[in-house]
C-alpha cells in the first residue's frame, strides 16, 4: 500500500538510472543515513560505539570488498585477512615514515598497497578457477602472515612484532573519542558503499558478472577476462585494504598479525555467503549477523539474570549461532539480502498478492 | 507463501534482536558501597586448560574477601566475568563493556593476555583504567613515568628470562661458563613469545653465549622441524615460551629427540600442573619459573577451603586449591584487593574508590613481609613495593622442577638483575613515549 511505485514516472534517462528508482527507497535510505549520522551519535553509549558499531562498520566495508570479488566476479578468495593486514601494516608504515601525511591519506595509501598485493595474488585467477583459486589465494594468507612476523622493517623494528598508532587526527581534529572514530568510520564506509554500488551497476560491474556467470561466453562477446578479473581483484583488495587500515587504526589501535589471521578470512567469507553473494546491502546484513549476533547471544543470559557461568554461556552462544547459520542457509541459500528483496517484493503487491 | 513470510520475519527478528541485546547491558547500578572488579577470563578456546584454574583462583580470592571479611573495610566487591577465549577482539569488547560498570567503573583490568594488554594499553590512559599485568604484558611498562596506567607487578618476561639465565649460570658454575655455549629459545610466534628476545640478546652479547631463535607457529602442535633443528644444533639449554597445547607437545618432542628435560626452562604459563600432569614421568626434570612459591601451601588455602569451599561456593574443584595456576590467580586478586585497600587508606576507609584513586593505590603498594603474614600468604611470596617510577614493585621468582608427580622448588628466590634490565626498560619506554608523543612524568625519588 505504502511501498508502491504507481504514479512515479521517469521522464529522463537520469531519473531512470538512479540507484534507488523508487521514492520510498530513497526516503528510507535517507532515514537510515540520518539515524546513523545524527540519532546514533546522540543516543549510543561509548560501549555501543566502540565495541559494536565500529567493528560492525569496518567489517561491513571489508565484506563489501570481498563481495565484489566473490559475489560479483565469482573469484573465490580465502586471502581477505591477508589483504586487510597489508592495508593495515602499509598504512602504519606510511604513518611512521611520513608522519606529516594526513590520516585519510595514510589509510588510502594502505588500500593502494593492498591493491598491488591483491593484483599480484590475483594473477593465478587467469589460469585457475573455483576452489583451486581459493587454495591459491590461501597462499596470500600464509605469505602475508609470514612477512609481518618475520620482516622487522615492516613492523618498524618493534621487538614484539606488535605495532600501534597514536594521536590520530583529521584536519586538526583529534580522533580520540568513540564518537569521532565512529563518525570517521561511518563516513568512509558510506562513501565506499556508494562507490561500490555504482561500480557494480556500471559497465565494469556487468563485465564482472558476465565473467562470473560464464567466462567463455563473456570472452566471446568481447569481455577481456584478464582485465575483468584483475580489476575485480584490484577494487576488492583496495576496499579490503582500507577496511584493514581502519581496523588497525580506529578499532584496535595496536595489533599483531593474529588480528588478520586465516580465521578473519573465513569470517568474512561467511559474512558474504550469509549476507548474500552479489549484493552490497547483503554485506551489511552478513556483517551484522556475524558480528552482532554472537555478542547479543552472549549477553542475553546475563541480561535475563540467568546464573549461567561464562563458559556455558559461550558454549550455548556457539550452538545457537551455528544452528542459525544452518537454518538461514536452508531457508534461504541466497542469503539475507535475498530475504530483504523478497520482503520488498511482497510489500510492493501488499495487500493484494496475485 | 506463509513460510516465506515466516522466514522474512525470522530474519528481521534475529537482526533487531541482536542489536537490542547488545544495546542494553549498561543499566543503572544500585549505588551501594561496592567496588566493581572486572574479570577477563578464557574458560573456552585452545588455552582453556591454562585459563580455567587461573580464572578460578582470581574469583575464589574475591569470594573469600567478601565471605570472610565482608569486603574491603566493609566495601563489598562486585565482579563480572567476561569470556575472551584469548581473542583480542573479544577482549576489547569485554573491556569496553565493563570499563564503566559499577558505581565508579572498573577498578582495574587483568586482561590475561598479551594481545589484549597491547590493545588496551593505548586506551587505558584515556579511559583512566588501570591495567594490571602480573608477570606478563609489556616489559617496558615497568617504567611508571611513561606507562602511568600499566602495572606489571611481580615481574615481566624480561625479568623471567633473566632469572632463568641466572639459574642456568648458577648450575654451570658462573656466567663465564656460558661463553661459547648455545641457548635456544623455542617460542610461540606472537608478541607474547617474542617478548623475552631483547633481554636474551643483551645477555648473549654480555656473556658470549649464542642465542638461537626457534619460532613455533600458533597454536604450537607443529614442532617437528623445530626439534629437528634442536637435534642438529645441540643447544645446551632450551628456554620454552609456550602456552596451552604447545607445552606438552614440546615436552613430547623433547623426549622423542632425546633432549634432556632437565635442560628445559619454561615460562610460568607453561609451568602449571595441567601442562605436565598427563605426561607424568616423561616430563621428569622439566623446569619452570613461578612468581610464587609453588610447592608451598599456606594459611590462605585453609581460609579459602573453610570460608568458601565448605559452603559449596568454590569456583574450582576442591583438590585444585593449591595448584600453581590457581594460587597464581589468587595472588593476582590479592594484589588488586591490596591496591584498593591502599587507596582507601588515603582517600577514606569504607568508601568506594574511583579509578584514579585505585591507580594511586597500585602506585603506592607496600606489601611488607608482615603484611604477607597477616594476609596468610606467608612463604608464598616476597615483599612488593611499587613507586611512581617502578610499577613492577619486585621481581622475585622461583625455579620449580617436575619430579614426575608434582612440582618442587629447585632454587631459592631470585630477582631480575636491575643493572641489565633497567637500561632496556628505559630505552624501550623512551621509544614508546616518542612514538606516542607522551611526555614522561617527573617522579620524585
Amino acid at each position: 500500500m505504502f511501498y508502491r511505485e504507481n504514479g512515479q514516472f521517469k521522464t529522463s534517462y537520469r531519473a531512470d538510472q538512479q540507484i534507488f528508482p523508487i521514492r520510498q527507497d530513497r526516503v528510507f535510505m535517507l532515514l537510515v543515513l540520518a539515524v546513523a549520522f545524527l540519532a546514533v551519535p546522540m543516543l549510543a553509549s561509548d560501549y555501543l560505539l566502540r565495541a559494536i558499531l565500529i567493528p560492525f562498520l569496518i567489517l561491513s566495508l571489508s565484506a563489501i570488498g570481498l563481495n565484489i570479488l566473490v559475489g560479483y566476479c565469482g573469484q573465490i578468495s580465502l586471502g581477505t585477512g591477508a589483504f586487510m593486514a597489508v592495508g593495515a601494516y602499509a598504512a602504519f608504515n606510511f604513518g611512521v615514515r611520513f608522519p606529516f601525511l594526513p590520516l585519510l591519506v595514510q589509510v588510502l595509501l594502505g588500500g593502494l598497497c593492498a591493491t598491488i598485493v591483491g593484483v599480484i595474488f590475483g594473477i593465478p585467477s587467469l589460469r585457475i578457477r573455483g576452489l583451486y583459486l581459493a587454495v591459491a589465494t590461501l597462499a596470500a594468507q600464509f605469505f602475508v602472515d609470514w612477512a609481518f612476523l618475520r620482516i622487522p622493517f615492516l613492523t618498524n623494528y618493534s621487538a614484539s612484532g606488535s605495532v600501534s598508532v597514536a594521536n590520530l587526527q583529521v584536519f586538526g581534529f583529534p580522533i580520540q573519542s568513540a564518537l569521532s572514530r565512529y563518525l570517521f568510520c561511518l563516513s568512509v564506509v558510506a562513501v565506499f558503499a556508494l562507490l561500490a554500488k555504482n561500480l557494480v551497476r556500471g559497465a565494469i560491474g556487468r563485465e564482472w558478472m558476465a565473467i562470473r556467470d560464464m567466462d567463455v561466453a563473456a570472452s566471446v562477446i568481447g569481455i577481456r577476462p584478464m582485465y575483468a578479473k584483475l580489476t575485480a581483484f584490484a577494487v576488492s583488495s583496495f576496499i579490503v585494504g582500507v577496511a584493514g587500515a581502519l581496523w588497525g587504526y580506529l578499532h584496535l589501535g595496536s595489533w599483531e598479525p593474529l588480528a588478520f589471521s586465516l580465521e578473519r578470512s573465513f569470517q568474512l567469507l561467511f559474512m558474504v555467503i550469509i549476507g548474500g553473494l552479489g549484493s552490497i546491502v547483503g554485506s551489511f546484513f552478513g556483517a551484522a549477523f556475524i558480528v552482532l549476533l554472537p555478542v547479543g547471544l552472549n549477553n542475553i543470559p546475563h541480561m535475563l539474570g540467568l546464573p549461567l557461568s561464562v563458559d556455558t554461556a559461550s558454549h550455548i552462544e556457539h550452538m545457537i549461532f551455528g544452528g542459525l547459520i544452518v537454518f538461514f542457509l536452508i531457508a534461504e541459500p541466497h542469503g539475507l539480502a535475498k530475504l530483504w528483496s523478497i520482503a520488498k517484493e511482497k510489500l510492493r503487491i501488499w495487500p493484494f498478492p496475485h | 507463501m506463509t513460510f516465506t513470510r515466516f522466514r522474512t520475519a525470522a530474519a528481521a527478528m534475529a537482526l533487531t534482536g541482536a542489536l537490542a541485546a547488545t544495546a542494553t547491558p549498561m543499566l543503572a547500578q544500585a549505588q551501594a558501597q561496592e567496588q566493581f572488579v572486572p574479570l577477563l577470563v578464557y574458560r573456552t578456546g585452545s588455552f582453556a586448560p591454562l585459563g580455567i584454574p587461573w580464572a578460578d583462583g582470581k574469583l575464589d580470592y574475591i569470594k573469600l574477601i567478601n565471605e570472610r571479611d565482608g569486603g574491603i573495610n566493609g566495601v563489598k566487591i562486585t565482579y563480572e566475568e567476561c569470556e575472551t577465549a584469548y581473542s583480542t577482539d573479544r577482549g576489547v569488547e569485554c573491556y569496553e563493556r565493563l570499563k564503566s560498570k559499577g558505581p565508579t567503573g572498573a577498578s582495574s583490568f587483568d586482561p590475561q593476555s598479551t594481545g589484549i594488554t597491547f590493545a588496551v594499553t593505548d586506551k587505558a590512559p584515556n579511559d583512566k583504567v588501570t591495567i594490571q599485568t602480573t608477570g606478563y604484558g609489556r616489559s617496558e611498562s615497568a617504567d611508571g613515568s611513561v606507562f602511568e596506567w600499566n602495572f606489571p607487578i611481580l615481574g615481566t618476561y624480561w625479568t623471567a628470562a633473566d632469572i632463568m639465565l641466572q639459574d642456568i649460570a648458577k648450575k654451570e658454575g658462573g656466567w663465564d661458563k656460558l661463553k661459547g655455549k648455545k641457548i635456544a629459545l623455542v617460542y610461540h610466534d606472537s608478541p607474547y613469545g617474542k617478548e623475552p628476545i631483547p633481554l636474551l640478546t643483551a645477555r648473549a652479547k654480555m656473556h658470549g653465549f649464542e642465542l638461537s631463535l626457534l619460532p613455533v607457529v600458533a597454536p604450537g602442535v607443529e614442532q617437528k622441524s623445530t626439534w629437528l633443528q634442536i637435534r642438529q644444533q645441540r643447544p645446551a639449554y632450551v628456554l620454552l615460551w609456550s602456552a596451552g597445547i604447545m607445552t606438552p607437545t614440546a615436552i613430547r618432542e623433547a623426549q622423542a629427540t632425546g633432549f634432556p628435560r632437565e635442560k628445559m626452562y619454561a615460562i610460568w604459563w607453561a609451568g602449571s600442573e595441567a601442562d605436565v600432569k598427563d605426561l607424568g614421568a616423561a616430563a621428569k626434570g622439566y623446569n619452570a619459573i613461578t612468581v610464587q612459591n609453588a610447592a608451598g601451601k599456606s594459611r590462605i588455602h585453609d581460609d579459602l577451603l573453610k570460608n568458601v569451599y565448605d559452603k559449596n561456593n568454590g569456583s574450582a574443584k576442591r583438590e585444585e586449591v593449591g595448584t600453581v595456576a590457581h594460587t597464581r590467580g589468587m595472588l593476582i586478586s590479592m594484589i588488586t584487593v591490596e591496591a584498593i585497600r591502599t587507596a582507601q587508606e588515603k582517600y577514606g576507609k569504607g568508601k568506594t574508590m574511583t579509578r584514579e584513586q585505585v591507580r594511586w593505590g597500585y602506585e603506592n603498594l607496600n606489601i611488607t613481609q608482615e603484611r604477607i603474614d597477616q594476609l596468610g600468604f606467608n612463604g608464598l611470596l616476597r615483599p612488593i613495593k611499587t613507586s611512581c617510577k617502578d610499577h613492577m614493585g619486585a621481581s622475585w621468582a622461583h625455579i620449580i622442577t617436575w619430579d614426575g608427580g608434582k612440582f618442587t622448588n629447585s632454587s631459592d628466590w631470585y630477582q631480575g638483575d636491575a643493572s641489565v634490565i633497567d637500561p632496556l626498560v628505559k630505552e624501550a619506554a623512551a621509544k614508546y613515549a616518542s612514538e606516542k608523543n607522551i611526555t614522561p612524568r617527573k617522579c620524585e625519588g
